[in-house]
């Protein structure tokens, strides 16, 4: 399919193909990120993750009509304000849903699969009331949309580029507190040991809470960054819900590490299968081998040892 | 454990006992009709819902679920027409009452819910499905129960029933001639088509592959790709696009998608001031969603725009305005979906009956001259003559005209030469 | 729980008369032939549930795939039927005559090799047992020697219900695409859309039910149940007794994917056609939700939990179809929350000790779910 192509030209489609690429990678990451969290680090099964996501992308919808009606000189920053509400809205949330529904349900991790999606018939239901069933355009500011012109050839989305540049934020805030910060180390030791964990005095209950927060959170923030590149609708969230599952399985459940190695591995195998087949034989031949790859080695790429 | 189930099960044998109890009384009601109105015996000679005062069709379309988005405004268009009816005193004498059913985005439903209008409403029309697959789980029970259905949506064609009137498009009657211009007018020469993975943008390609080859001199297709539904991530084919350099990008992308793929080209630095793009899928309703910033200067065939310039229109636009608000916008499907009730009409004053097979047969011929979209009539195939139009998507989700064809096209769909 | 020497129990006799009395008897005189094809399509899912029963309440394997089996035996059913709506006679306006319409309309002209089979009913109706066996064997082999379970197995089930979808939906040649196949007429020259074909396969699909029905009961009281029972709560003690685990969960897994695949093959029979909206994920954990409802562990609460959350779901969504989107999402939280063993808890619970008190019965009844008292529902993991 390259006979008729100069090599200069090439060589910016490949370019330009690693960037569609590590942009579908960062999608994946903030996706995936949140739920990693909450089903790598508390094993709960949050069906309702894209309906946080969508909650996020309504909360940029509100911030930017608000903006537009009573503050258009500050139109072009408000994105990052609506970010910020949108994490702040979705972790209230998810800590809400953790305090009345999922605290009661940690013994019965398929029980919160099913709770969960219930949840998320209920939401997705309430955005369609509240919202209407149209999807709503969020109007981004001029000068988020367009592209930067690299060379004559090369143009990379500027779009693309804040949501890797988001990623790249949220994923270093995610490990420092995971990894450096006190609460972290609750965190990680509630998963390796809930009962220690407890005996030592680390309130176990208030850990899980705000873990589920901060997962729903990041959900808003990816909802939020979203905008910039898909719709957004009632039911917009359920499209993302098992590339995002997959995601974080395949990744190995409790290792960051894990889910961003799979989240480029998937990221990248689909971008290039695309890129010579079709989308629709693209996206069933990255799920087949995932699935496949996970029928010969479950735990994952990156397992970690937990002891149950 | 059969206490759990005693609920709802008497309540249906209730709800039976009910209709069973009412059903003496309707004997009782006066058999005269209305002054000037046929005796509903001359009218009705097949058991449908038709009194004396009125007569009950059915309006079947998702109200819930992923469909509901579009079929919203079909809805809104049948109701108004419906209504405009009954307020110029309705058909033959006859006030229209509405039974509305969801589908609920599910085409089991749709083929329950279609029974249920047929069977216990006995209702003498139904407007109503949008997707194709929801048509296909309809027709064979409408075609059992020898219903009448008005389906709105233009569509792949290679259909064609006696118990259904096409008020959309097929499939040739939006694309050649719109192919045709671009090629003409704009001298293109390459195109590049992109879709969503199913029957209706496979077909439409398809055709419009077979006149690019075989009609158009020296045109090929350099791409052709598919999405499943739903998809959000484009950027791969965008840069495919980049590679080939199409005079054209053909688009039959539809729902959600069309959201991601006009925010992905146009980030991706694809310009549609010098770009075509032609789309078979991307209404004014659809706009809402994508903005018109993301779209503006794409060519959309269809064959009809809310902004059309004419009196009928104008009275529609103003009418749905004032019915459902002003920020309602109209796309084509609204407007064929407002064209069934008024066919239905001048159809049965044509054949002086509602009953179906009279219906059916007095179809052909039937002109109705206030259509928002202009003059139309209905073929000996069901399906309607109709113009084609091409209109250029404008920042504020509107479109301006820049073509139309001056004949009627006649609709054909089972095009030879093109299957 | 004590051994019992037979292999039903009173309470389960008893069960089995009234479930027969009510589907055999009071259903058909009470019911036009509308509602009672819609009962027809609802007691469809109820083979899933039933499924479901068997693998998730008694072998603890949730699987959110359901709808890829329900698919395949509806599919091989509508592969049959269509093949016979298309006969040269009924098809001479294609190019191609005698292939189904949609092959048709993708320039296919001749009929693919894998359709050739399903020209035999004996084929056909032999496919929708072995074809959901062997895939459900594969997978479960697959997994279950690995020791995958619980939320994984959940996972990986709900994306082979997904590239499925979207396999059909993309070889729209081969399967009919997003319209599924559709406009099914005869069986053997029996028009099963007339009302009086409607009537007639009602009885056989209660038949099949029935004899589902007593497959599990004899599941449930043979030696497997118990092991699956055990494997559900201690799975590593089980293993340590010497048995197979992996070869139990297995055969749970084929015997809930087969019922579904039954189930299938009956609804395309019922309705008409079979369209890949069964299929994906979400009628895969709505069938969830029928043996949630009834309980998880109850044989007899498959049945009334479907029936009752299609009848709710229809009547519901006549007047109220917003309302039914939240009323479906809080029947989900509440039977998890609430009423982890569904109906047939809350019959346990309440309506039989009233029973045993009215006719002082002292003996102890054996009824499905008692027979476990199910403190947390949901399997350890």
């Amino acid at each position: 399919m390259f006979g008729d192509y100069s090599f200069s030209d090439l060589g910016s489609i490949f370019v330009m193909q690693g960037f569609a690429g590590l942009i579908l990678f960062s999608v994946f990451v903030l996706m995936a990120l949140g739920l990693a969290i909450i089903f790598g680090q508390m094993g709960v099964i949050n069906m309702a993750h894209g309906e946080f996501m969508i909650l996020g992308a309504y909360v940029t919808w509100m911030t930017s009509t608000f903006f537009q009606a009573h503050l258009p000189a500050l139109f072009s920053i408000y994105f990052f304000i609506a970010m910020i509400l949108a994490f702040l809205a979705c972790g209230a949330l998810g800590m809400f849903v953790e305090w009345a529904m999922i605290r009661h349900l940690y013994k019965r991790p398929l029980d919160t699969l099913l709770a969960t999606w219930g949840l998320s018939l209920i939401l997705q239901q309430l955005y369609r009331t509240v919202f209407g069933a149209r999807e709503v355009g969020v109007e981004l500011p001029q000068w988020m949309m367009g592209s930067w012109q690299a060379t004559d050839s090369i143009q990379i989305p500027i779009n693309g580029m804040l949501v890797m540049a988001i990623t790249l934020l949220i994923t270093l805030a995610v490990a420092y507190i995971l990894y450096f910060s006190s609460w972290g180390r609750q965190v990680r030791a509630v998963v390796q040991n809930r009962v220690m964990a407890d005996a030592v005095g680390i309130n176990t209950e208030r850990v899980d809470r705000y873990t589920f927060g901060l997962g729903c959170g990041i959900a808003g923030v990816a909802g939020s960054a979203f905008t910039m590149i898909g719709s957004t609708g009632p039911t917009s969230g359920q499209l993302y819900i098992v590339d995002t599952f997959l995601v974080v399985v395949f990744g190995g459940a409790g290792s960051l590490a894990g889910t961003i190695a799979s989240a480029f591995t998937i990221s990248q195998a689909r971008s290039t299968l695309e890129f010579f087949t079709s989308g629709s034989m693209a996206q069933v031949m990255t799920l087949l081998a995932v699935v496949i790859i996970l029928m010969l080695r479950p735990q994952g790429l990156f397992a970690l040892k937990v002891r149950k | 454990m059969a206490t759990e189930d005693e609920g709802p099960q008497s309540r249906l044998r209730r709800s039976l006992l009910m209709g069973m109890a009412a059903a003496p009384f309707a004997g009782l009601l006066p058999k005269t009709a209305f002054a000037g109105a046929p005796a509903t015996s001359a009218i009705n000679t097949t058991g449908l819902a038709v009194t004396d005062t009125e007569v009950t069709v059915g309006i079947l379309h998702s109200v819930t679920g992923t469909m509901a988005i579009s079929e919203t405004g079909s809805v809104e268009a049948e109701k108004l027409a419906i209504q405009q009816i009954n307020d110029a005193g309705g058909i033959l004498g006859r006030k229209i009452k509405i039974i509305q059913e969801d589908g609920a985005s599910d085409w089991p439903t749709f083929a329950e819910k279609a029974k249920k209008l047929l069977v216990n409403d006995h209702v003498a029309a139904i407007f109503g499905c949008w997707t194709s697959a929801s048509r296909k789980a309809v027709l064979p029970v409408v075609e059992q129960y020898n219903g009448m259905l008005y389906y709105p949506t233009f569509y792949e064609g290679l259909e064609q029933s006696k118990n259904v009137i096409y008020t959309g498009q097929e499939a040739t009657q939006q694309i050649l001639a719109s192919l045709n211009w671009v090629n003409k007018e704009k001298g293109a020469k390459t195109f590049f088509m992109v879709g969503s993975d199913y029957i209706w943008p496979r077909t439409s390609n398809k055709i419009a592959r077979k006149h690019i080859e075989g009609h158009l001199e020296g045109c090929k297709v350099v791409g052709e790709e598919y999405f499943p539904l739903g998809a959000t991530q484009f950027n791969s084919v965008i840069n495919k696009i980049k590679l080939k350099k199409p005079d054209v990008i053909w688009m039959d992308v539809v729902g959600g998608s069309n959201v991601a793929f006009y925010k992905q080209l146009k980030a991706a630095g694809i310009n549609l001031d010098k770009q075509l793009l032609l789309t078979i899928s991307v209404t004014e309703d659809e706009i809402d969603g994508i903005g018109g910033e993301n779209i503006a200067g794409a060519y959309a065939c269809m064959k009809y725009f809310e902004s059309l310039k004419n009196p009928n229109n104008e009275a529609f636009v103003s009418a749905f305005h004032k019915m459902w608000g002003d920020k309602t916008v109209i796309g084509d499907v609204t407007q064929a979906a407002y064209l069934g009730p008024n066919l239905w009409k001048l159809t049965a004053e044509k054949a002086g009956s509602f009953d179906i097979d009279k219906i059916a047969a007095a179809s052909p011929g039937i002109e109705f001259k206030g259509a928002p979209e202009g003059y139309v009539k209905i073929h000996d195939n069901h399906h309607l003559w109709s113009r084609t139009r091409v209109g250029r998507a404008r920042p504020d989700g509107q479109f301006d005209v820049v073509f139309e064809t001056p004949d009627l096209i006649e609709p054909n769909p089972f095009p030879k030469g093109y299957q | 729980m004590t051994a019992n020497p037979r292999f039903f129990s009173r309470s389960e006799l008893v069960g089995l008369g009234v479930l027969a009395l009510l589907l055999v008897v009071i259903l058909p005189m009470s019911l036009d032939i509308f509602r009672l094809n819609l009962v027809a399509k609802y007691l469809t899912y109820s083979f899933v549930a039933l499924g479901l029963v068997i693998c998730w309440g008694y072998g603890g394997i949730l699987s959110l795939g359901q709808g890829v089996f329900f698919g395949i035996g509806g599919y091989c059913m509508a592969m049959f039927l269509k093949l016979e709506a298309s006969s040269v006679e009924n098809t001479k306006i294609q190019s191609t005559p005698g292939i189904p319409d949609f092959m048709d309309w993708n320039q296919i002209t001749q009929l693919p090799l894998f359709w050739q089979p399903f020209h035999s009913l004996t084929l056909s109706i032999l496919a929708v047992f072995v074809v959901p066996a062997i895939f459900a064997f594969i997978i479960g082999a697959a997994m279950f020697k690995r020791r995958v379970g619980g939320v994984y197995f959940a996972i990986i089930t709900q994306a082979i219900a997904a590239i499925l979808t979207i396999l059909i939906v993309g070889q729209q040649g081969y399967t009919g695409g997003i319209n599924g196949i559709t406009d099914l007429r005869t069986l053997h020259g029996w028009d099963i859309r007339t009302d009086s074909a409607k009537f007639i396969l009602y009885f056989v699909e209660v038949a099949c039910l029935f004899g589902c029905l007593l497959v599990a009961l004899f599941v449930k009281h043979s030696k497997l149940g118990r092991i699956l029972l055990a494997m559900r709560d201690k799975e590593d003690r089980v293993r340590f007794s010497g048995y197979s685990v992996a070869n139990f969960k297995i055969f749970a897994f084929c015997l809930s994917a087969v019922f579904a695949s039954i189930g299938g093959a009956l609804f395309t029979l019922e309705v008409g056609f079979m369209s890949p909206s069964f299929v994906g994920i979400v009628p895969s954990i709505e069938m969830v939700i029928y043996a949630a409802v009834g309980g998880r562990m109850s044989i007899f609460g498959a049945v009334y939990g479907t029936m009752v959350v299609n009848y709710a779901k229809t009547s519901l969504s006549e007047s109220f179809p917003e309302l039914w989107q939240f009323a479906f999402g809080a029947l989900f939280i509440a039977v998890v929350m609430l009423f982890p063993n569904g109906l047939a808890g809350a019959w346990n619970e309440y309506v039989q000790p009233l029973i045993d008190r009215t006719f002082s019965r002292n003996k102890r009844s054996t009824s499905v779910a008692s027979e476990h008292p199910l403190a947390n529902g949901a399997p350890a993991e």
